[in-house]
């Protein structure tokens, strides 16, 4: 939370109670001193005995690890943490034995059956103790984890030529770092299955797997479906679904994210990339109200797969396969790509954008007041719905926007469909309730009250608005990106641009304040509709706002209550909090 | 001449015992549960006093009992780790998943003498708090477990057994759970999450000690069939006079499972240290000899999971001089005392105390191929070093005894098993790696003359034929390490 400080303190983000001193303890990593906590948060966020790992990180070294992972409970299984380490020695009075130089004496893990040869400790669940060194780049830690890695990749197929996961594979990336270049494994390997088909969006390849348990304790303890498991013994082991074909929870396809090979794979992206030519845009997923974080993954102007990005304020790392797969209308054949005009003959006729402009400014310069309403989308960035708000002020408009609710889930998915309700409402383009002027909006076009309409995102024709109203209008301003019976009856469109293709805010349902940037092109003309909402917005009341979708946002946070304070630099990546 | 001492084995053999609790009240059966449940609180010399349950897990301390399954660790510090502070019950399962290779004690109770087992679990249960037991016994004794049933149903009849025991107002509830076949729910923490009905998976230690997160995340309590059985003896006799048996820190009596070339396998019971390894092969008492016209070549002392002993070897050992002083002493391995400190100081353990006789008509190199097979079929596959392997160990051994060695193979088999132990999640790393290790290092001159013998053969054939490309040596050939 790094909200400045609010000039209302009614608006200012509740503080967090001061926390309790926090207790800490003197490890040593790698010869380096360190002070650590002596708890420290558990995959739950429950305060535990704080772990060799996570002082280790502390310290700034990273123990590499396959099972390990913060938000799932420990499994300690697949050995590559083991580190040596030491504790102070203790005398038979309980004290510590020192060196001639008065340091304490340290005596190095070993076999307690054989004493000459150390021994390592999982960090990823070892808790430290007071005086504890902790080797992590010594020749026996060393010795294990090439140990470790040798007997993982003795069975695995090395096909990494035609996995999805190369390049982003840990199996690679500690080879690399810690493996051996030679192999002196000289038996047959053991073969499992492949391609298996677990469920309608997850493959598995049996034999890439190096069964770290990552995908059996998400979708046990997270998702809440009990769905995985292990089968046959030793060296044969095998990951399964209990249902096999039927791994079909919503949050399936976390578990391709959370699989350090590349043994599970998504079916709408296996095969499709080699992930070394996605460039990696920060972006929020837009299917419901939560706002998950996510991280696109574009090339060349196409989109090729959303992955969650941590944020712990709203998604952790997780996100739904829902949410994850919705992405495909962004680069859909349909998008609306040109400005259209009526013309005399009533047909749509293609107009430049500088045109459509002033005629959208025509229009609502001639309108008389209180003969314009305004229908948006909560789909809308908050700078949009600014800009929106200005026009209707100016017009003295009334303005509603358009619900949309599914079934809300235990874990992500919420029951408002829509990624920027409260952006709307804060703004003030709606009521708490949406929908609660959209009667009155009909009952208007109806009683030939309201001549002008303007719509941005939504098909009116299916909230009660028909297309007997609207052909009562004077003019509808329709800007929208996919075509729909509100477009088609327009008297002047404006192809808008796909949140990915344009940089903007949306606030969650839980009041989450955050920043997406633009991963490709809009296609044909359309634009972002910050971009033409504010050459608009100039027009009509010679207001020169700012060009920049930074200068729009400092605007916007200078004017609207529950923005006060906030800068689009100090927006960091993950979001900040504000009153809703 | 040491003769077996007849402890835990006293009735079962006797002719006309039978497992039913009539019999086995005739045999003095659950007086030492009457008494123990009879007896006053203790008062202590410091004006203390001990409540009676208290006073027998002291007595339990004091009699040096040590587990007998396999680490030999003192029931009454097992016992004292206990988390009784935490509020939630305390559980205490008796494992009974007998199955280490070569051993065969547990069963003669569980088959012979069920009351026996239970009257140990009511007074080890009694003296900790516990309301709710499990014997987790083998899938493969179905007989065993309709026994032990039988008899449960039996003492509970009796009123040992369910609620208000002897009308102390002391309840408690025994159940049998079967196993299904798998080696690893012999490890406690396996056990324990089998017994919760999920893969037996090894916990992790820490943070999972039976002793405070154990089955169900509460206190647990798990001993072997024999240590239980113990503790009723421990009541009988007192910790004083039980201490006696046996040898300092090594005290009762063991059920020793003698197999392999001897004439007469079985199950003797022993005190333990008063019998050498060479007494339990040799004697007419034990296994009266090896076989005709044959002579030793090595001895598993502890189970298949311990390390073997070579004919031959001498052992330093710790000893107390006359002078009161701790002295080395050499020991030769007949010689060697069949007890827990003896056997670790000879680099080894008296493990299940499973006695295996190997003579020189074996093959260390088949035998170690058998051995190997055993641990790869029974890895839980849990952790990496043990899955992986236990099975690399098993092929290679199974190359190295059809044919297909390799004079490096020694090395080879060494490399592998040292990566295992201290590396994994339970002891079964250990037991994978122990027998590798030790044949290689003490048969050495086996294992490579038979990796020369399969490569000249090979290099024989080569010569005349054309070379088999899916021969594994092939691969070996190319080899490049770094």
């Amino acid at each position: 939370m790094s909200a400045p400080a609010a000039p209302s303190s009614t608006l200012a983000p509740v503080p967090a109670p001061a926390a309790p001193p926090v207790e800490t303890m003197t490890v040593m990593v790698n010869g380096k001193t360190v002070q650590v906590p002596k708890t420290m948060p558990d995959w739950q966020g429950k305060p535990a005995p704080t772990t060799m790992l996570q002082a280790a990180k502390i310290a700034g070294v990273d123990i590499p690890h396959y099972c390990y992972h913060d938000k799932l409970p420990i499994a300690g299984n697949c050995r590559m943490c083991l580190v040596e380490f030491g504790t102070p020695m203790m005398g038979p009075d309980r004290k510590p034995v020192l060196n001639e130089d008065g340091t304490p004496k340290i005596s190095r893990s070993v076999l307690p059956y054989e004493p000459g040869t150390p021994r390592g400790a999982i960090a990823c669940a070892t808790p430290i103790s007071p005086g504890m060194e902790i080797y992590a780049n010594s020749k026996a830690t060393h010795q294990m984890r090439e140990s470790v890695l040798e007997s993982l990749l003795i069975n695995h197929p090395l096909d990494c030529t035609i996995c999805d996961q190369a390049g982003e594979c840990k199996l690679q990336e500690y080879s690399v770092q810690h493996g051996q270049a030679g192999s002196q494994f000289v038996e047959t390997k053991v073969h499992k299955p492949k391609a298996v088909d677990l469920g309608p969006r997850i493959v598995l390849d049996d034999e890439r797997c190096i069964l770290c348990t990552r995908c059996i304790r998400f979708t046990r303890d997270i998702a809440g479906d009990d769905a995985l498991g292990i089968v046959n013994r030793g060296s044969y082991n095998t990951i399964s679904a209990f249902n096999p074909g039927h791994f079909d929870n919503n949050y399936t396809l976390n578990t391709v994210d959370l699989c350090p090979v590349g043994a599970l794979t998504s079916k709408d992206f296996r095969f499709k990339m080699r992930v070394w030519f996605l460039k990696e845009t920060k972006s929020l997923c837009t299917s419901c109200g939560t706002g998950c974080n996510i991280t696109m993954g574009s090339r060349e102007g196409v989109i090729h797969r959303y992955e969650p990005r941590e944020n712990d304020a709203v998604n952790g790392p997780w996100m739904c396969d829902s949410g994850r797969l919705n992405y495909r209308w962004v680069g859909h054949a349909e998008r609306l790509k040109q400005v259209l005009r009526t013309s005399a003959d009533g047909t749509l006729q293609p107009i430049s954008w500088n045109a459509a402009i002033e005629s959208a400014a025509l229009i609502l310069t001639q309108a008389p007041q209180g003969s314009v309403a305004f229908v948006v989308s909560a789909r809308q960035t908050n700078e949009e719905l600014f800009l929106l708000k200005k026009l209707a002020t100016h017009t003295g408009a009334m303005t509603d926007a358009v619900a949309r609710d599914g079934e809300p889930d235990r874990l992500l998915v919420s029951e408002d469909r829509n990624p920027n309700s409260n952006g709307v409402r804060l703004t003030g383009m709606a009521f708490t309730e949406f929908g609660f002027n959209l009667t009155k909006i009909a009952d208007g076009i109806a009683q030939g009250r309201i001549k002008t309409l303007v719509v941005f995102g939504e098909d009116v024709t299916r909230v009660g608005i028909g297309p007997e109203l609207l052909a009562k209008l004077d003019a509808l301003i329709v800007s929208d990106i996919l075509p729909n019976a509100t477009t088609a009856a327009a008297t002047l469109l404006l192809p808008g641009a796909a949140h990915a293709e344009k940089r903007g805010t949306f606030v969650n349902v839980k009041g989450r304040l955050q920043k997406f940037h633009k991963a490709v092109e809009a296609p044909g003309e359309a634009r972002p509709e910050w971009e033409f909402l504010h050459e608009l917005v100039h027009s009509l009341t010679g207001h020169n706002g700012y060009r920049t979708i930074e200068g729009l946002f400092n605007q916007m946070a200078a004017e609207v209550p529950a923005f006060a304070g906030l800068e689009w630099a100090k927006v960091g990546d993950t979001g900040v909090t504000v009153q809703i | 001449m040491p003769e077996p001492f007849k402890l835990i084995l006293k009735n079962l053999d006797e002719p006309g015992f039978t497992p039913d609790i009539g019999c086995y009240q005739r045999h003095g059966g659950y007086e030492a549960l009457k008494r123990a449940l009879a007896m006053p609180a203790r008062d202590l010399p410091d004006g203390k006093k001990l409540s009676p349950q208290e006073a027998l897990r002291e007595d339990v301390k004091a009699s040096g009992l040590r587990g007998r399954g396999g680490a030999g660790f003192s029931a009454g510090l097992k016992w004292s780790f206990v988390d009784r502070r935490s509020g939630k019950p305390i559980y205490l399962i008796c494992n009974a998943d007998e199955s280490e290779p070569g051993t065969f004690k547990d069963r003669q109770i569980l088959h012979k003498d069920p009351h026996q087992l239970i009257e140990g679990m009511i007074l080890s249960c009694w003296a900790n708090d516990v309301k709710l037991a499990y014997i987790y016994i083998r899938g493969e004794m179905p007989v065993a477990a309709k026994l032990l049933n039988q008899a449960l149903k039996e003492a509970r009849a009796a009123g040992f057994l369910g609620k208000n025991i002897l009308g102390t107002g002391y309840d408690l509830e025994i159940h049998v759970h079967r196993g299904a076949g798998a080696y690893i729910c012999g490890e406690e923490t396996g056990l324990i999450e089998s017994l919760e009905g999920k893969r037996a998976y090894p916990r992790i230690k820490p943070p999972y000690f039976p002793a405070v997160l154990g089955l169900y995340m509460c206190p647990t309590i798990v001993n072997n069939v024999e240590t239980l059985c113990h503790v009723k003896h421990i009541v009988l006799m007192g910790p004083t006079e039980y201490a006696k048996l046996g040898t300092p820190n090594n005290t009762g009596t063991r059920i020793v499972s003698l197999s392999g070339d001897v004439q007469k396998p079985g199950y003797y019971e022993i005190q333990v240290g008063r019998v050498t390894l060479g007494e339990l092969i040799f004697d007419p008492n034990f296994g009266g000899g090896l076989k005709p016209g044959r002579t030793l070549k090595a001895i598993i002392p502890g189970g298949s999971s311990s390390k073997v002993l070579k004919a031959g070897e001498v052992f330093k050992l710790n000893r107390k001089g006359a002078d009161g002083q701790m002295a080395k002493v050499d020991v030769s391995l007949l010689d060697l005392p069949y007890d827990f400190d003896s056997l670790q100081q000879a680099g080894t353990m008296s493990g299940s105390s499973a006695v295996i006789v190997l003579d020189d008509s074996r093959s260390m190199v088949q035998t170690l191929g058998n051995l190997s097979e055993f641990y790869a079929h029974e890895s839980c596959g849990q952790c990496t070093p043990c899955r992986e392997g236990a099975l690399w160990l098993s092929k290679a051994t199974h190359r190295l005894s059809h044919g297909e060695g390799r004079k490096a193979d020694a090395d080879y088999l060494t490399h592998i098993a040292q990566n295992i132990q201290g590396r994994t999640i339970c002891a079964f790393g250990e037991a994978a790696a122990w027998p590798v290790l030790s044949f290689v290092k003490k048969f050495r001159d086996e294992f490579e003359a038979q990796g020369a013998a399969d490569e000249a053969a090979h290099a024989k054939s080569q010569g005349t034929s054309s070379p088999k490309s899916s021969d594994p040596r092939s691969a070996a050939g190319s080899l490049q390490t770094h």
